[in-house]
């Protein structure tokens, strides 16, 4: 049954060194049976029979040859079919007979080795001693010496207040070096820019990625379009003004369209504008369901019904995407009225203050 | 100072062992390599190296590979990445592709996308390194795993191997690291699709998320940055400490050595196998020429990541089935199946619940793989060394244990696909992860009973095997008409296979010297019921004695 720790008297070394070891909750029996000892060997063909020890010694030949040849043919598969440019199947060739070359080259090797230690090389299970992972008494004993030691001839723990100050000082040596991360972004502030896109009032809305401007009369029922902003080409920094700004324009029936109060003319004759990027994570969500009005981000499947404003009826996100205000031009472009009303894609922290 | 484990055990000596350390003969053209050793041990003092290792003990069993499969592979990692660093550039200025693909040609992409395509389209080999370096990648980690399981399921984690499991464990979420750094390297559409993600979940920590995305992408996401760090952590910094950590993994398996499984002959006191020079060096170099030449025959006749199909980064479209690398499967399914609308307001500041709880359970899930073997000591209290690895059936709860946390991780695996098995097999993609949610919590629970009484069961059969010997398929007719099969008595070895097992018993709760029960020892009595109320003992050698006697 069970035994309690045997907790000795002494130093930790010397409770270590007598004890013998906790058995715990094991069960120790003297009647357990007793380990018969190794079987007899039993010898391989190839130890009894000379003709098969020959035939596997001819065997692991023939894959070190195999492996020459590989090897070879490799050379010659780099030499003999070149890719050409623009042509596809110059690079599979060249990839299969390239890499089949290499692979049996690597094969015959590795084959005719693991063969020829397995067949033909000493079969006997040898015995190795084990001894138990703590060294012996005297190293440990050295060992324990040599600290206290070190201690006695610095005077580590007798002289508190070097020590002391010395861990104090070694605490701030890793702490001053974490200001110089600051610089690895530049000097805004993130939060600031997280909250605005290129929208504007009066920003015309472009087809992606060719940014030629919408008009409202191309814009027909049922369709979809991915809009990026007019002016996002003058953008110094276009793919992270993008990542923000991506827009999916739908055309509804607007009898079909669940309104909320102030948001009555964000749309425009049925046609609606919402963020791209998903309130999740940030995927864009670019799959678009015609006959149910609903979006799905690939990535990890939320859902949002456009009729109802783009709430969530689905999946791990929280908010609605975001709409974008739209409303025509003059010249019957369409329009942003502003920015988004409130910061697109995956939540953060500071995003209501 | 002796091994105190082995005294109720034979200790048998090899006299096989002996016969075979005869003196060779020196062979004849030896002057060159004798000038040469004796040239190297001058200068090095090798030879007390090759005195100790050289006829190093390793026991042999095909489970025992897995670890092997995990180095080589990272071997060809190096090797196949090395040629790679050559021609990448880890730069994400905007450049005018113009090279032998044509259907890009002209489209403005970063730089670290051109050169992957350049790399793939320009340089003979240049896609099989690729191919290679991704499906060695892919081996990497899937070996790591699978030895982990081995290791897990027969305890070959206990005493003295804990650190060595720690290092084991930090080698494994290094080898994700590794992976998922790589993968964002070419600037392809899915991996920055992936990092966007990446984002996102960064953005979702409390406090400092913003800050932390800002400053990793050296700005607003994407930047220009991204790429050149993540190069710089993908074949600096990480591969450093990883090549540091097997080191240490390795020196201590060394100063363990390796467990063997139960057998005639073998002791908590010996180790029985092969010694390096040459059985083992021969097999292990001939297996990493199989690993190699494996991992290149896949890489020349099936594709990995073809980039030039899903196009350069842009945030705007994004293809339908988009999974990541495998192994970060666990990672993107524990994000699908968070339930819906977690996300709260508290003092105007955003609180993401559906990135913080996922997070927060795949931590917890690694971190108790990692403290496992401490658990486990503390519940047993068991401070002997074990080198005798368990049959994963003679330790049903740890067994039921692991089969439910392998449960755990494979819905969150397969939950990255939900998708895709939704469009497979014609299902709704609602239903597909409402049952994924249901088998997060019903599944482990399942697999934890069903093992553990298959465990249980396994043992009554091994005990039922070595006391009455087994079947033999051979009908006898008794004089008086009765028909009986023959039951065959196992032989001495075979039967010490059966009954060779570390046996343990719940703990007995006592009050200490001072007459209390404390906390500690009520829940290690708990704990310990729970591991050991159901147990099979081994057979006893009066069990033996009473059950041949029966059959005469």
């Amino acid at each position: 049954m069970a035994q309690a720790d045997g907790a000795g008297t002494g130093t930790a070394v010397e409770r270590h060194e007598h004890a013998p070891r906790a058995t715990g909750v094991a069960v120790v029996s003297d009647d357990r049976i007793e380990n018969p000892g190794f079987p007899p060997y039993r010898p391989r063909v190839s130890d009894v029979d000379p003709v098969k020890e020959r035939q596997n010694e001819r065997r692991i030949f023939w894959m070190f040859l195999a492996s020459m040849v590989g090897s070879v043919f490799a050379v010659v598969a780099y030499i003999a079919f070149p890719i050409h440019e623009g042509d596809m199947d110059s690079v599979r060739v060249s990839n299969l007979l390239l890499g089949l070359g290499f692979s049996l080259g690597l094969l015959g090797v590795g084959f005719g080795a693991v063969h020829w230690s397995k067949s033909l090389m000493d079969g006997h299970d040898l015995v190795e001693e084990r001894h138990e992972t703590r060294g012996k008494p005297e190293t440990i004993a050295r060992a324990a010496e040599i600290f206290t030691l070190g201690n006695k001839e610095s005077g580590f723990t007798r002289r508190k207040l070097l020590r002391n100050s010395l861990l104090g000082a070694l605490a701030l040596v890793p702490l001053s070096s974490i200001v110089i991360f600051r610089d690895f972004a530049p000097a805004e502030d993130p939060v600031k820019l997280l909250k605005h896109t290129l929208w504007d009032k009066g920003v015309r809305l472009a087809r992606d990625p060719n940014g030629i401007p919408i008009k409202a009369s191309d814009v027909t029922l049922g369709s979809v379009f991915h809009v990026i902003p007019e002016n996002l080409k003058d953008s110094s920094h276009p793919i992270e003004e993008k990542a923000k700004a991506a827009v999916l324009l739908m055309r509804l029936d607007p009898d079909e369209l669940v309104i909320s109060e102030g948001r009555e003319d964000w749309h425009f004759r049925g046609i609606v504008a919402y963020s791209k990027i998903c309130t999740h994570v940030g995927c864009p969500v670019a799959l678009y369901e015609q006959q149910t009005h609903h979006l799905l981000c690939p990535c990890h499947q939320s859902q949002f019904d456009i009729t109802r404003e783009a709430a969530v009826i689905f999946g791990p996100a929280k908010r609605p995407l975001p709409q974008l205000p739209i409303t025509v031009d003059e010249e019957g472009y369409l329009v942003a009225r502003s920015d988004f009303q409130e910061p697109v894609g995956p939540s953060f922290w500071e995003r209501s203050l | 100072m002796t091994a105190t484990t082995t005294s109720s055990e034979a200790t048998a000596t090899a006299t096989t062992a002996a016969s075979t350390e005869n003196k060779p003969a020196p062979g004849k053209g030896m002057r060159f390599v004798n000038w040469g050793a004796n040239y190297i041990e001058d200068r090095t003092s090798m030879s007390g190296l090759v005195k100790e290792l050289g006829r190093k003990i390793f026991p042999d069993h095909w489970s025992f590979m897995l670890g092997e499969v995990a180095l080589y592979s990272f071997i060809v990692i190096l090797l196949s990445g090395t040629f790679l660093t050559f021609f990448f550039q880890a730069s994400m200025t905007m450049v005018d592709y113009e090279g032998s693909y044509a259907p890009l040609k002209g489209v403005t992409m970063s730089a670290a996308m051109a050169s992957t395509l350049d790399i793939s389209f320009d340089v003979r080999g240049g896609l099989l390194m690729r191919q290679v370096h991704h499906w060695a990648a892919l081996l990497f980690v899937a070996s790591i795993g699978l030895h982990m399981l081995r290791v897990f399921f027969t305890g070959a984690f206990r005493k003295p191997r804990e650190i060595n499991w720690v290092v084991g464990f930090v080698l494994f979420v290094l080898a994700m690291a590794e992976g998922f750094t790589g993968y964002s390297l070419p600037d392809d559409l899915l991996s920055g699709n992936g990092l966007r993600i990446i984002d996102g979940m960064i953005k979702g920590i409390p406090v400092v998320g913003t800050w932390m995305s800002y400053l990793m992408f050296g700005g607003e996401f994407p930047g220009e940055m991204i790429v050149g760090r993540l190069y710089t952590l993908h074949i600096l910094l990480l591969p450093a400490v990883l090549v540091a950590m097997i080191g240490v993994h390795m020196i201590l398996l060394i100063v363990n050595k390796h467990t063997q499984f139960a057998g005639p002959g073998r002791t908590q006191g010996n180790v029985v196998g092969v010694p390096i020079m040459p059985v083992f060096a021969a097999k292990a170099g001939g297996f990493f020429f199989i690993v190699f030449g494996v991992i290149m025959l896949v890489a020349s006749t099936v594709g990995i990541n073809p980039v030039w199909n899903y196009g350069p980064y842009d945030p705007s479209p994004i293809s339908a089935g988009t999974q990541p690398d495998w192994y970060i499967g666990f990672a993107d399914g524990m994000l699908r199946l968070i339930p819906p609308h977690l996300e709260t307001e508290l003092w105007g500041f955003t609180i993401t619940w559906y990135i913080l709880i996922p997070t927060v359970i795949l931590v917890g899930f690694l971190a108790l793989v990692a403290i496992y073997p401490f658990i486990e000591a503390w519940i047993t209290g068991d401070k002997r060394e074990h080198h005798i690895a368990d049959r994963p059936r003679n330790a049903p709860t740890r067994t039921a244990i692991g089969a439910a946390g392998v449960t755990f991780y494979a819905v969150m695996w397969a939950a990255a696909s939900s998708d895709l098995i939704a469009t497979h097999f014609r299902l709704s993609v609602e239903a597909v992860t409402h049952a994924l949610q249901a088998a997060l919590i019903l599944g482990p629970i399942i697999a934890y009973l069903l093992s553990k009484r298959i465990s249980l069961s396994l043992q009554k059969k091994d005990r039922e095997i070595a006391l009455h010997g087994f079947e033999s398929g051979r009908i006898v007719r008794l004089p008086g008409g009765e028909y009986i099969e023959v039951h065959e008595q196992l032989s001495d070895y075979d039967r010490w296979k059966l009954v060779s097992y570390e046996d343990y018993a719940p703990l007995m709760v006592r009050p200490n010297e001072k007459g209390r029960i404390t906390l500690n020892t009520k829940l290690r009595g708990v704990l310990s019921r729970w591991f050991f109320e159901d147990r099979i003992a081994p057979v006893t050698r009066t069990e033996l004695e009473a059950a041949r006697h029966d059959h005469h």
